[in-house]
């Protein structure tokens, strides 16, 4: 009780120093668990958020579409109501079932909340030794048009055509992201992939748009590459490299690079933007159905992208404490998950990062 | 020895050509002839070949002085006709001279040509009007670890088979409305099925077990689809031969931490450039890696990695490992076996020996000295 008349006491009093502090109203915060695994580990997140006492509350909810009165399939309205009320939001992996009839689940997501920038921070896990040691990259992606515009006809028989479309809104709007999101998280460097020598007018516009924010930006440096050159050098010095924006295509082959680098998806956080402040934090490796419900998921990627919203939430204290939890607790053998190598089951590496949470308070 | 041979045979003798040859190469590999003679050739051409030189731009020029160094000093029977080709400088030879001399040597040796990204109002690259123009639509890479030279991941041997005429380089945009612009991709069956042939046919060749097409099928369904059903159809053709298919993003990640699962790949244009360049950052780099381009009449031999490393031009550093290997596959191509083992070899003792090694191998020797390095390890 003393605790709490303490706690109600600081905010006020941290509002006369100007100084803020780790306690705050808690926010809403929508979270979709997902399918197969996801559901565990979503609880995973949960209770390590409990132990560092992130002043978050979750709102569960279920975007399996469901066909709308007008026939068409749609994600249900009470979770497009809460998304964009919260704004904030953690997903974990989605199964799109086959023969249902309705799009992708991550197409879906994507076109109800206009998410046009996709970011993926790759940073070398201590730990989780790969042939890679020294990556600590952001690639982002431009996530709503480029060559997955789903546009393709068949001309004649045996002769398609699919259309690359790149606007200079949707690349301007990347543009800025990517450096806000540089200047917000101390990256001094920005580099755009292009491959603007071959698509010399629809790379070339990209490009000019990467050109174009980059002089509001002149304390971020800015060059450009050929995604070729970029391929060839991040495999042997992926240290070369900072953050990387790119269109869509480039962008989902080298974040999946990037995230072999440092160990596949099982370790790799991601974060979706969308237009009007909404933001999406996700873990992109599937659904896993073969070892679900068996204590055996890891949960790293879930909670590494909830560390991501912490910091995009502004509370950086919460993110770096967990984080660095998270990474003890994977540098440690005794305690790693089946696919890292070791012999934990998930309960136990979450109730191991719980402990160490705690104890560094 | 052997035209004489072949002088006697066409005399009416009826012996094939080749138990001739044969019987010529074991009586001059025979211990006692071997000490006595300069070894004889596997093959002697009557007179000397002559091949298309492009230098290309960048570091281009010095890495074919150096493969000219190289064919002196080993005697090789080739002649090189030097075309001047560039779209960044003016005065370079037109598409049709070029066509010209390769429909006269049918092979040629190629730096690579800088595709300048200013829109100057043209939207083909000149690597694109040549490859068209020639119909090269094969590009293989070969990439496999070299003795000597260490990298993250060792013992790799696989091949990178792209189709190089459409797909994403179909040089077809145009802006319907300002800021909005759109880039056509194209995918035929008919060359889809010509590069799966290809792929497959090469895989039996060269005894590979397997064939991997790189594909997006599940986002671009009627596109890649075709492809990826072009390659299964023909796969049928070749029951020996397994064949599998990965989606692109998937086979990038499994690159980077599995790559000794790959042997044969074959993928469209686009994916194709990025794959390539994976491969060869695995192997060692874009200095150490040949490739070589194929139409049904023509054949070129170029660096894997297509970049011209223009920082580096005029100062002597580049490696020209990858050029020399360029130009040891041509003469196996134009049956002069011989010469192409022997500069196979001094390259391959110099990059083990390990003590002459360029930048990006980890020394500090320079083009000349690694070039100079090569030729003393030739004795003819």
């Amino acid at each position: 009780m003393a605790t709490r008349i303490f706690r109600s006491l600081v905010p006020s009093l941290a509002r006369l120093s100007g100084v803020r502090t780790y306690s705050r109203e808690a926010s809403l915060v929508t979270l979709i668990p997902g399918d197969g695994i996801g559901p565990e580990i979503s609880a995973a997140v949960q209770q390590i958020f409990e132990a560092a006492e992130v002043p978050i509350e979750w709102e569960i909810v279920d975007v399996m579409p469901v066909k709308g009165p007008d026939g068409r399939w749609a994600i249900p309205a009470k979770a497009v109501e809460s998304m964009n009320k919260n704004k904030i939001g953690l997903k974990g992996p989605l199964g799109t079932p086959i023969g249902k009839g309705h799009m992708s689940m991550n197409l879906a997501l994507r076109k109800t909340f206009d998410l046009y920038a996709n970011v993926r921070p790759c940073m070398s896990i201590d730990g989780y030794k790969t042939p890679y040691d020294d990556v600590n990259l952001v690639t982002i992606r431009e996530n709503t048009e480029g060559e997955y515009s789903g546009i393709e006809h068949t001309i004649v028989d045996g002769v398609v055509q699919s259309i690359k479309l790149i606007t200079e809104a949707a690349s301007m709007r990347v543009a800025q992201f990517a450096f806000d999101y540089a200047r917000n998280n101390n990256r001094n460097h920005v580099t755009a992939v292009h491959k603007a020598n071959i698509m010399r007018m629809s790379d070339g516009l990209f490009l000019r748009c990467c050109r174009e924010v980059a002089e509001q930006y002149r304390d971020i440096k800015f060059d450009e590459m050929y995604l070729d050159t970029v391929c060839l050098n991040m495999v042997q010095d992926p240290s070369a490299y900072d953050v990387l924006v790119m269109p869509n295509l480039y962008g989902d082959i080298l974040s999946d690079l990037c995230a072999g680098l440092v160990g596949g998806l099982g370790v790799t956080p991601s974060g979706n933007i969308g237009a009007g402040g909404i933001a999406i934090f996700e873990s992109v490796h599937g659904t896993a159905p073969d070892i679900a419900g068996q204590d055996k998921a890891n949960p790293t990627a879930l909670l590494l992208s909830a560390v991501m919203m912490l910091r995009h939430m502004d509370l950086k204290g919460h993110a770096s404490k967990i984080e660095t939890a998270a990474l003890n607790v994977i540098r440690d053998p005794d305690f790693r998950t089946a696919d890292l190598g070791g012999r934990a089951t998930c309960s136990q590496f979450t109730s191991e990062i719980c402990r160490r949470v705690r104890e560094s308070d | 020895m052997a035209s004489v041979i072949r002088h006697i045979s066409r005399l009416g003798l009826n012996v094939s050509e080749n138990v001739w040859c044969n019987t010529a190469r074991h009586i001059s590999s025979s211990p006692v002839l071997k000490q006595l003679s300069v070894s004889e050739p596997v093959s002697k051409p009557d007179g000397v070949k002559t091949v298309t030189l492009i230098p290309g731009d960048g570091v281009g020029p010095e890495l074919v002085n150096s493969v000219k160094d190289v064919f002196k000093h080993s005697g090789v029977p080739v002649e090189f006709e030097e075309l001047f080709v560039s779209e960044v400088l003016g005065q370079s030879a037109s598409v049709d001279e070029i066509m010209e001399s390769f429909q006269k040597n049918n092979v040629g040796l190629k730096g690579h040509i800088e595709s300048p990204f200013e829109n100057k109002g043209e939207l083909e690259t000149l690597n694109m009007k040549i490859r068209r123009g020639l119909d090269l639509f094969a590009n293989v890479v070969r990439c496999h670890s070299i003795p000597g030279l260490s990298t993250k991941h060792s013992n790799l041997d696989l091949v990178v088979i792209r189709e190089q005429t459409e797909g994403e380089y179909s040089s077809l945009e145009h802006e319907s409305v300002t800021g909005v612009v759109e880039c056509l991709k194209i995918i035929t069956r008919t060359k889809s099925k010509r590069i799966a042939k290809f792929a497959f046919d090469y895989a039996t060749k060269h005894g590979r077990q397997k064939v991997t097409a790189v594909h997006k099928a599940n986002i671009m369904k009627l596109g890649d689809g075709l492809f990826l059903q072009s390659c299964q159809e023909i796969s049928e053709l070749y029951p020996k031969i397994k064949f599998e298919s990965m989606i692109i993003d998937n086979c990038c990640m499994q690159l980077v931490s599995n790559p000794h699962q790959f042997d044969v790949m074959v993928m469209p244009n686009l994916y194709g450039s990025i794959v390539d360049n994976v491969a060869v950052g695995l192997v060692g780099g874009a200095g150490v890696v040949p490739g070589e381009s194929y139409s049904s009449e023509y054949a070129i031999f170029e660096p894997g990695a297509r970049h011209t490393f223009s920082q580096a031009s005029g100062r002597n550093v580049a490696n020209p490992t990858a050029m020399l290997m360029c130009s040891a596959n041509m003469l196996r191509h134009l049956n002069l076996e011989f010469y192409a083992q022997l500069i196979e070899n001094a390259v391959g003792k110099v990059i083990k020996m390990g003590k002459v090694r360029t930048r990006d191998m980890g020394g500090y020797a320079t083009t000349s000295e690694f070039t100079r390095a090569v030729t003393n390890n030739i004795r003819v």
